[in-house]
């Protein structure tokens, strides 16, 4: 569904990612983790076209997507669901909803969409007039995977949502990606929260200094060595 | 129907309407009708940079369009004879050209908030220190007067009769609601909202940032600079101080901010009370206290941006708004 071929990226002079070879398959969910300032966000971007890439492929359903705009990204089926959250705090919860559905081929499916999200989130249909801004942390996470959601995507980017996150609301939010992965979504994930997400996807990368130094399938991989090596960083 | 906000203002617009045209018949007084004239003039400005402002590309380089449309208009007329009419088009263009200069590389390298605000200043400096540099065709300091066209009143767009200022005021006016409200019930604005609050989070639901923020700087530059075509041709003399740098710049953003910009008759309320002062001012300081008019809108619009971001008029529509739904759940921001 998803490929990346030698992909290279970065920032001015500054090379974030090197030669990163990625694949993410039909109704698969996959990780990428490894320490900060790995290239995790950086690759995301590039994939969503904040950024566009410096060199290699970058195949989506069979359309060459480098380096294109994140408009048409996003038209194509790709949502993100961007570090930090990054809500509209002061809009509402259905105004937010409503911007996730901006795109015109988004737009006439507005009320069908929104449903769904409701129907997953049943919070969010309770708080729908109150602003993004005053809703609890995880009630935020919620609302920035349904605005992704609203874009009508095959493929979902997560980039750390259980970022300040307490403890309980980690193993919530969890729930919550399993549920929409169940829905038929295919998901990549960044986290940092390894032990959990290897739990959730089938297959994971470790990044490290912008190149992928390991991959393997969740379950083969030796966790505990998997696990030391993201949070050590060697 | 209830009584909301935004349909008391229609209701006053059109009531307005109604009497608008006779207004001038009705015997008034040629200072009065000057007057009303340059609010007219003046507000269709401020409604042009509320288009921006509203969204948080807060310029405070206006100036510079103004002017560009005031001397383009004019020096064309008096060193070529071309007619205000083709002047005007080009006086556009010119602002468009220029607000692309301006929004383009601010957008493409995240230059926004104060980072804007500070540009855009710099940028209208630059254009009143340009036309006092070019004295030789824009008489530097001094100004200009516009060449007077005998009896060619239509093909020069000078006229001394004062009604007909007056309704050329008028359409303008109107002009300015008509895109304000426009504006106010498209995407666009869904779009420049959401821009406005958060740009990266804008971007990844497929709003192109840069283009709306250019589309929207280019059509405030280019309302602005017709705004300065008209007050040229109206006062028919122009000068960089009256029509470019700082001075005129925060005097616009002061009028909106005092009115309300998130509102349609924002501007015009705030436009109002901004030059009935000044004639108040001058009427009981006469020239003793030239500057005075500056130093209270300086004094006025810090306190208004601290106790009332809304202003005048939008807070009033709020408090209307909040009456008539006293039963909805409260605000929990
Ligand atoms: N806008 C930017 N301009 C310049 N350098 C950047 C920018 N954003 C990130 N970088 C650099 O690129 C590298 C990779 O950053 P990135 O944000 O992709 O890491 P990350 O793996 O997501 O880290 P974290 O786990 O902390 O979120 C870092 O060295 C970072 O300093
Ligand atoms: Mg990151």
């Amino acid at each position: 569904m998803l490929e990346l071929r030698n992909v290279t990226a970065g920032y001015g002079a500054f090379t974030a990612l090197w030669d990163v070879t990625l694949a993410v398959e039909r109704g698969e969910a996959v990780a990428v983790v490894g320490p900060n300032g790995a290239g995790k966000t950086t690759l995301l971007r590039v994939i969503s076209g904040v950024i566009a890439p410096r060199g290699g492929d970058f195949v989506f359903e069979d359309a060459p997507l480098g380096g294109r705009p994140a408009h048409e990204i996003v038209a194509h089926g790709i949502a993100h669901v961007p570090e930090g959250r990054r809500l509209f705090p002061a809009l509402t919860v259905t105004e937010n909803l409503k911007m996730g559905a901006f795109l015109r081929s988004a737009r006439k499916d507005f009320r069908d969409s929104l449903e769904r999200v409701y129907a997953l989130f049943p919070v969010l249909a309770e708080r729908h007039r109150q602003r993004a801004g005053s809703l609890s942390g995880g009630e935020q996470q919620m609302l920035a995977v349904g605005r992704a959601l609203m874009s009508r995507p095959r493929l979902i980017l997560f980039d750390e949502p259980s970022m300040g996150l307490a403890p309980v609301m980690v193993l919530r939010l969890f729930d919550l990606i399993r549920r929409v992965r169940e829905e038929g979504y295919t998901i990549l994930i960044v986290e940092q929260n390894v032990r959990q997400v290897l739990k959730l996807v089938d297959r994971a990368y470790l990044l490290e200094v912008g190149r992928v130094k390991m991959h393997g399938r969740a379950a083969e991989l030796s966790e505990q060595d998997f696990v030391r090596k993201a949070y050590v960083g060697l | 129907m209830s009584a909301t906000p935004g349909r008391i203002a229609f209701a006053t617009v059109v009531a307005f309407l109604g009497i608008a045209p006779f207004l001038p018949m009705a015997g008034m007084k040629q200072y009065m009708l000057h007057v009303v004239i340059q609010i007219f003039i003046w507000t269709f400005i401020g409604q042009a940079w509320s288009l921006m402002g509203r969204f948080g590309l807060v310029s405070l380089g206006h100036g510079a369009f103004l002017g560009i449309g005031a001397y383009a208009t004019t020096l064309l007329w008096n060193f070529y004879g071309l007619t205000p009419w083709i002047g005007s088009l080009v006086a556009v263009a010119l602002a468009v050209v220029m607000a692309f200069l301006v929004a383009y590389p601010c957008s493409r390298f995240g230059i926004i908030g104060h980072y804007f605000a500070l540009t855009t200043l710099a940028v209208g400096e630059v254009v009143r220190l340009l036309i006092i540099a070019e004295r030789d065709w824009t008489g530097g300091s001094l100004g200009v007067t516009l060449k007077a066209a005998g009896d060619a009143s239509f093909i020069a767009l000078q006229y001394a009769d004062k009604q007909v200022w007056y309704y050329v005021g008028l359409v303008l006016w109107l002009a300015g609601l008509w895109v304000w409200a426009r504006l106010d019930r498209s995407m666009a604005r869904a779009a420049m909202e959401a821009i406005g609050e958060d740009e990266t989070a804008a971007a990844s639901v497929g709003i192109r940032v840069t283009r709306f923020k250019l589309w929207l700087t280019v059509l405030s530059a280019a309302l602005t600079a017709l705004g300065g075509v008209a007050y040229a041709q109206y006062i028919t003399y122009v000068n960089p101080e009256t029509l470019s740098g700082i001075g005129v710049s925060l005097r616009i953003v002061f009028a909106v901010v005092l009115g309300g910009m998130y509102s349609l008759l924002g501007p015009t309320v705030g436009t109002a009370l901004t030059i009935a002062l000044s004639e108040w001012l001058r009427i009981v300081f006469g020239v003793k206290f030239i500057g005075m008019a500056e130093t209270i809108y300086g004094l006025l619009l810090v306190i208004f941006i601290i106790f009332l971001p809304a202003g005048i008029y939008g807070s009033l529509a709020d408090l209307v708004r909040r009456r008539r739904r006293p039963a909805a759940a409260p605000a929990t921001a």
